[in-house]
């Protein structure tokens, strides 16, 4: 299957964020695509409060079923969270479980005003009443297939689909 | 059963009983989870939500403040409801065998048993009498070993040293009864460790500790040269009047961290102590205080690793 470019995707994320960042909001990356999308986002678009990333394995539902996961990262949240309007960055959207893992968690460092959502491709299949603001593209994936975000040595994103 | 009874089916840590014989891998992951875990406890909200609806017993046979304090602390800082067993007003005095003891608790649905017990192999019994869902730390049995303090002290030492490979360590005192110490050698050859010294007098020393691939050094001055972690033991006050030791004065001369043999180890090298501390003992209280100690973020880095290794074995 043909999949889309993911520098174009986040050149159009870029886009569609620019007139709705100020100097005030904070962004989180989700670890690992979700961070890596982040720290280019974070970049270009000039974000002045640093960027925060969270690794969300302490709030995962699946942890009675699956247990931890092997490779924990730290969260790491540089800013105050209490009234600040955030933008949370994952790679793939899909179930919604991942995001719901997340607001729990950043609500654990405080109360944001707002969290707004930055995807770079929508896959569809919601088990949760999760949507995203900015969206680089939609894409159906055959059920069962993981979409992942790829970063090779000279900070190139990539898309990539393990059956 | 697997050869290792902490061990299940898929290789996966079910218990924490010894750290002898875990693979290196288990160790690291214990390690790394932990690093995550500092980061929750500088939070607004320093819990997160792992361990909700799991209860855990803390079943202390033996007098603990600090490790029974900081187990609690752990679990619920994963969510998880915590009852303490105050055994000496419990039915073990009334002559209540220890597994009677705990079929009674799995009757009310414990999950997680934190073990202390002046026996060896208590944790390991409970273990093998534990139901498939259930899970056993050994916070310290006897002897033998306590190996979330083992850990906590090689968490300590790769926070400041950052590799394991090309250290030395140097542990100091009563090596004969200490769990901690066998706890912490067995981490460190795990890990890695290329130089690890034990120093004490005869008498405080297990015959045969070579074969735990230590170097032996009664003179703790040149046991020192060179260190740069030192890990001082606790000298019992009650073992002090016994045959083993003349007397404490007598010890500090001999064993006690001065700063003067501090001097000797290197320049960057950090103090250790699980605690409690006796003052004036096995340490100074100008070294215990200085710059070089590490002992209070010890404690801290305790919580961390507690928490890493109930989650893990939660999870199992």
């Amino acid at each position: 299957m043909q999949l889309p470019d993911a520098e174009l995707l986040c050149a159009d994320l870029v886009r569609q964020l620019r007139p709705h960042v100020t100097p005030e909001t904070g962004m989180v990356g989700i670890h690992t695509g979700g961070a890596w999308l982040a720290e280019r986002l974070h970049q270009e678009l000039g974000f002045v409060v640093p960027l925060g990333m969270l690794d969300i394995s302490f709030y995962r539902d699946d942890y009675r079923k699956s247990g931890l996961h092997k490779s924990v990262r730290a969260s790491k949240i540089p800013f105050d969270v209490n009234g600040r309007h955030l933008l949370l960055v994952d790679d793939v959207l899909y179930t919604g479980r991942t995001v719901r893992a997340a607001m729990n968690e950043l609500f654990d460092y405080g109360r944001p005003e707002t969290i707004r959502l930055a995807a770079l491709v929508d896959r569809g299949e919601r088990q949760l009443p999760i949507c995203a603001q900015y969206v680089g593209t939609s894409l159906t994936v055959p059920k069962g297939s993981m979409l992942r975000l790829d970063r090779d040595a000279s900070g190139r994103l990539t898309l990539r689909i393990d059956a | 059963m697997s050869a290792n009874p902490q061990l299940n089916a898929k290789g996966a840590l079910t218990h924490l009983l010894t750290l002898e014989g875990l693979p290196r891998e288990i160790i690291t992951h214990i390690l790394d989870t932990a690093t995550s875990f500092v980061g929750v406890t500088e939070r607004e909200v320093k819990k997160v939500p792992l361990l909700r609806g799991i209860s855990v017993f803390n079943l202390f046979f033996e007098n603990s403040t600090r490790t029974r304090t900081t187990f609690e602390i752990a679990a619920k800082r994963l969510s998880a409801d915590v009852i303490n067993l105050n055994i000496s007003t419990s039915s073990a005095s009334k002559g209540e065998s220890l597994l009677d003891t705990v079929d009674n608790l799995s009757a009310m649905h414990a999950d997680m048993f934190v073990v202390r017990h002046a026996q060896s192999g208590a944790a390991h019994l409970i273990a093998r009498h534990a139901g498939p869902y259930q899970h056993v730390i050994n916070a310290g049995d006897g002897r033998h070993a306590h190996p979330t303090q083992g850990l906590l002290d090689a968490y300590t030492i790769r926070h400041y040293k950052k590799e394991f490979s090309g250290l030395a360590v140097a542990i100091v005192g009563d090596i004969l009864h200490s769990r901690v110490a066998r706890s912490l050698i067995h981490a460190l050859n795990i890990l890695g460790t290329p130089d690890v010294r034990v120093i004490g007098p005869q008498t405080l020393l297990p015959t045969g500790v070579e074969s735990l691939g230590v170097r032996v050094f009664h003179d703790m001055r040149k046991g020192l040269a060179g260190a740069d972690v030192i890990v001082m033991l606790r000298l019992q006050n009650e073992r002090m009047r016994g045959p083993l030791l003349p007397s404490a004065q007598e010890f500090n001369k001999s064993y006690g961290l001065t700063p003067d043999k501090l001097a000797l180890a290197n320049p960057d090298a950090i103090v250790m102590h699980p605690g409690p501390m006796n003052r004036g003992v096995e340490i100074d209280s100008s070294v215990a205080d200085g710059v070089q100690s590490v002992i209070l973020p010890q404690v801290t880095f305790g919580i961390a690793v507690r928490m890493a290794v109930m989650s893990i074995l939660g999870g199992s």
